[in-house]
């Protein structure tokens, strides 16, 4: 799957306050791309639909938490 | 009409005491791109948009409120055992003067709900994206709401909520398609 993650990084200035993020990220979820959905897409198997909340592949949008926080980013 | 199924649409499961996630779930819950203000959205607007939008907008509306079950017993699990001095210390000292252990309509600021929150335009392409602007905020809190917990358990909740707000995006960006299809249909009679 491609990643749904986008990076920017933001003017550091060389007086600011506190330690600078020096990469910042955003989502871009499935469904901003898709326009209608296409008919017949693959689907996950009843019960991993339901845990995940969603029945096609196609449109699960993971989050494993902001990028600043690295241990959260294993978790998955 | 509805009719009730006395069960979750999701378990929650909820495994440390932390009152103060409690206060920070508000914000789904009374907050203004919350779960009750996309119920009352929905189930409001879909009287005067066009039929064959109605139902996703009943079938949404009512999901909202499955949702907004979910974030009561989140906040609920976090709050029940707590003791007023555990609830001041997590913030909510001025939840319990007003509402002691009871839940209310409010963010995680203590601001109070109201319609203003909420709009109907009656023109569809005006509330179809305000519902997807809607969608999209509800899918940013819940992301914020994940990070500010280290509870798996509740992170697991909070992640299927935030692919179900993906998925109404979704519909209603597929409402709005249909709408404008059949705009393009050249109809002969």
């Amino acid at each position: 799957m491609y990643s749904q993650e986008r990076v920017y990084h933001p003017y550091v200035g060389p007086f600011d306050p506190c330690s600078p993020h020096t990469a910042k990220t955003y989502v871009l979820p499935p469904e901003v791309f898709l326009g209608f959905q296409p008919p017949t897409l693959a689907q996950f198997p009843p019960m991993e639909a339901l845990r995940r909340g969603v029945l096609w592949p196609m449109l699960y949008s993971p989050y494993h938490g902001r990028g600043d926080r690295p241990e959260a980013r294993d978790a998955e | 009409m509805w009719k009730y199924e006395k069960k979750l649409q999701y378990p929650v499961r909820v495994s440390r005491c932390d009152p103060y996630m409690a206060k920070l779930l508000l914000e789904q819950y009374g907050g203004a791109d919350g779960e009750l203000a996309a119920a009352l959205r929905y189930l409001n607007q879909r009287y005067t948009i066009p039929p064959k939008v109605i139902g996703l907008l009943t079938d949404i509306g009512t999901e909202e409120f499955a949702h907004l079950e979910m974030i009561a017993t989140m906040v609920y699990k976090l709050t029940k055992d707590a003791t007023a001095e555990a609830l001041r210390a997590a913030g909510l000292g001025d939840h319990y003067v007003n509402h002691g252990h009871a839940l209310f309509y409010q963010n995680a600021s203590g601001v109070p709900w109201t319609a203003t929150y909420i709009q109907a335009k009656g023109d569809p392409i005006a509330d179809l994206y305000e519902d997807i602007a809607a969608e999209e905020k509800a899918r940013a809190t819940y992301q914020w709401l994940i990070d500010m917990t280290d509870d798996v358990d509740l992170q697991d909740s909070l992640k299927f909520l935030r692919e179900r707000e993906v998925i109404h995006a979704q519909r209603f960006r597929e409402a709005v398609e249909i709408l404008k299809e059949d705009q393009e249909k050249k109809k002969f009679y």
